[in-house]
């Protein structure tokens, strides 16, 4: 029946699109989560009041994370191509997309982690100072932990968001499932290549979302 | 244990410059639980915090259990921290870690191996009555048993010191009365020097041994609680004391009393100590022609001895009364003519 309502879906290709998809999505999500999460952390440890404060350093930081934030994504590859070929070698394939998927996410993601860890009590950080913490003791033990659930709402968000990059970066040749639908679907006037992938990618959203919902609920003792 | 000189707090805002602290001078022994009370605003919540360091005082030295706290830094300063234990008003408990990995923040904190860990977690515990609750998180449990928690929390490194920066304020009278037994017993059994802010009279009443009075920065008035409470001298002071000696409608009351006996003077006593036992009262009935009335009395207990007040209206003779007022002074017993009606 999938053959009758789908004749021009390839499966293998198909398949093979929708692994570039979660490989592309997996890898940038990974990243973007730590680098996001150390630029919050400079972000919030930086600003008035806290451990590090620092004016100077907060305000670079914080404009590179805006005007990162507020390029449009794919503005920002064709910006990045001398930068990914230099790294990468090519800007051809699905690792040739990572860079920007990264340096995409990880601001937006980095002003996520800073509102979660403003959101923890004052109190609580100083009274780990009141017992004689670090402030690697205090980043790993009360910051991080804390704002753990924030966190992962965030990275859900972001990592949703990843997706539809994903998709956006297939169209200057990445791969995956928007290539997919933009190559065979589009171009060729196959709208069920087009809606196939329209429906693995709704799919793979909703997947994360749960996973992410779900783990928030865990970690969230409050 | 403690000591505090010449210290001031200054802090600078557009505005202009804010004292905080003023000129604070202030001993305190090991072993004592020592208040000091205060309105918002006073500078107690600046002055305990100089204590651990959170706080750096702009002029002055502050000296706790041996570390200059206001000069030291790094990791001399986080080691004499975990001397120097502080429990806070809105307990400050990490809500992701259960009751058992809170207790255990310190020790982890200190380098203490696991298994020794977990022996000290049990013992505090069972300390502060948590016996049963050790894997709830902190959102499952009631005010006190946070505050218990947060006890516990404190105690983990065998400080020298507690700091108690309002930990009762924010807890019901009942929860109150239980933390403070608890603070108290600690005190006691431990040896632990106790250094506690409130607003609340209360608290200083029922265990502090000595009692600094802040207002504008300064200490207005300090001394064992007793003698506080028995010779109040600072206005601030006497509100302070107002608000445990007498209920609150017992001003209302004497009002109403005053007019209700129009011939006589209503007399407030304030007895303390062993004098609270004289059978004052029936020497002044067989000795002088007067009629005594009691109106209101009440007895309160501090650390140092009780301290109790007692409204009478003594009636008769003008002469005979004014003799009576003579004899009452004559004992060693605060009189104040409150009525000449």
């Amino acid at each position: 029946m999938l053959n009758e309502w789908f004749p021009n879906v390839k499966w293998d290709s198909m398949w093979e699109a929708t692994m570039e998809t979660l490989y592309m999505t997996a890898i940038s999500v990974i990243a973007t989560f730590i680098l996001g999460a150390i630029l919050g952390l400079l972000l919030f440890l930086t600003s008035k009041g806290n451990i590090w404060e620092n004016v100077a350093v907060n305000k670079v930081i914080s404009a590179f994370v805006n005007i990162f934030r507020s390029i449009p994504f794919i503005i920002l590859i064709v910006l990045l191509i001398p930068f990914t070929k230099f790294l990468i070698g090519t800007m051809i394939g699905e690792d040739a997309a990572l860079p920007a998927l990264i340096i995409g996410a990880a601001p937006f993601y980095a002003r996520m982690v800073e509102i979660g860890l403003r959101e923890i009590d004052k109190g609580v950080i100083e009274a780990a100072k009141s017992m004689g913490a670090k402030t690697s003791t205090i980043i790993w033990k009360v910051l991080l932990p804390e704002s753990m659930p924030a966190l992962v709402s965030g990275i859900t968000v972001t990592a949703i968001a990843l997706v539809g990059y994903t998709a956006m970066a297939g169209v200057i040749g990445a791969g995956g499932l928007g290539n997919l639908a933009y190559l065979e679907g589009f171009q060729r006037s196959r709208n069920d290549v087009t809606l196939m992938a329209t429906i693995i990618i709704l799919i793979i959203v909703f997947i994360i979302q749960f996973i992410g919902d779900l783990i928030t609920t865990k970690l969230d003792k409050r | 244990m403690i000591s505090i000189k010449d210290v001031k707090k200054i802090y600078s805002s557009k505005k202009g410059q804010v004292k905080a602290v003023d000129e604070v001078n202030l001993e305190i022994k090991e072993g004592e639980i020592f208040g000091v009370i205060g309105y918002s605003g006073a500078g107690k919540s600046t002055l305990i915090r100089m204590l651990n360091g959170l706080e750096l005082p702009t002029q002055g030295s502050v000296i706790v259990a041996g570390n200059e706290v206001s000069k030291i830094k790094g990791s001399k300063l986080r080691k004499a921290r975990q001397e120097i234990s502080m429990i806070f008003q809105h307990f400050n408990l990490l809500w992701s870690r259960s009751v058992r990995d809170n207790i255990a923040f310190p020790l982890e904190i200190a380098g203490v191996p696991r298994q020794e860990r977990l022996k000290r977690v049990d013992e505090l515990i069972k300390l502060v009555g948590l016996d049963g609750r050790e894997d709830a998180y902190p959102s499952q449990l009631s005010g006190g048993q946070k505050q218990r928690v947060g006890i516990a929390r404190a105690l983990a490194n065998n400080p020298k010191v507690l700091l108690c920066d309002e930990a009762t304020s924010a807890l019901d009278p009942q929860t109150t009365d239980s933390i403070l037994d608890l603070l108290v017993d600690i005190n006691e059994r431990l040896g632990l020097t106790i250094v506690l802010i409130t607003h609340e009279m209360h608290v200083i009443r029922k265990i502090c041994h000595r009692v600094a009075v802040m207002e504008g920065g300064r200490i207005v008035e300090i001394g064992p609680v007793l003698d506080v409470f028995k010779n109040p001298k600072a206005t601030i002071t006497k509100r302070f004391v107002q608000q445990v000696t007498e209920p609150e409608e017992t001003k209302e009351t004497i009002d109403h009393l005053v007019d209700l006996y129009p011939r006589g003077k209503v007399v407030q006593l304030g007895f303390v100590g062993e004098e609270a036992e004289q059978p004052l009262i029936t020497n002044l009935i067989r000795k002088f022609q007067v009629t005594v009335n009691i109106l209101q009395g009440k007895i309160s207990q501090t650390q140092n001895g009780s301290y109790g007040t007692l409204f009478i209206h003594v009636d008769g003779d003008a002469e005979e009364v004014a003799k009576a007022i003579d004899y009452i002074q004559s004992q060693q017993v605060g009189v104040e003519v409150i009525s000449n009606a």
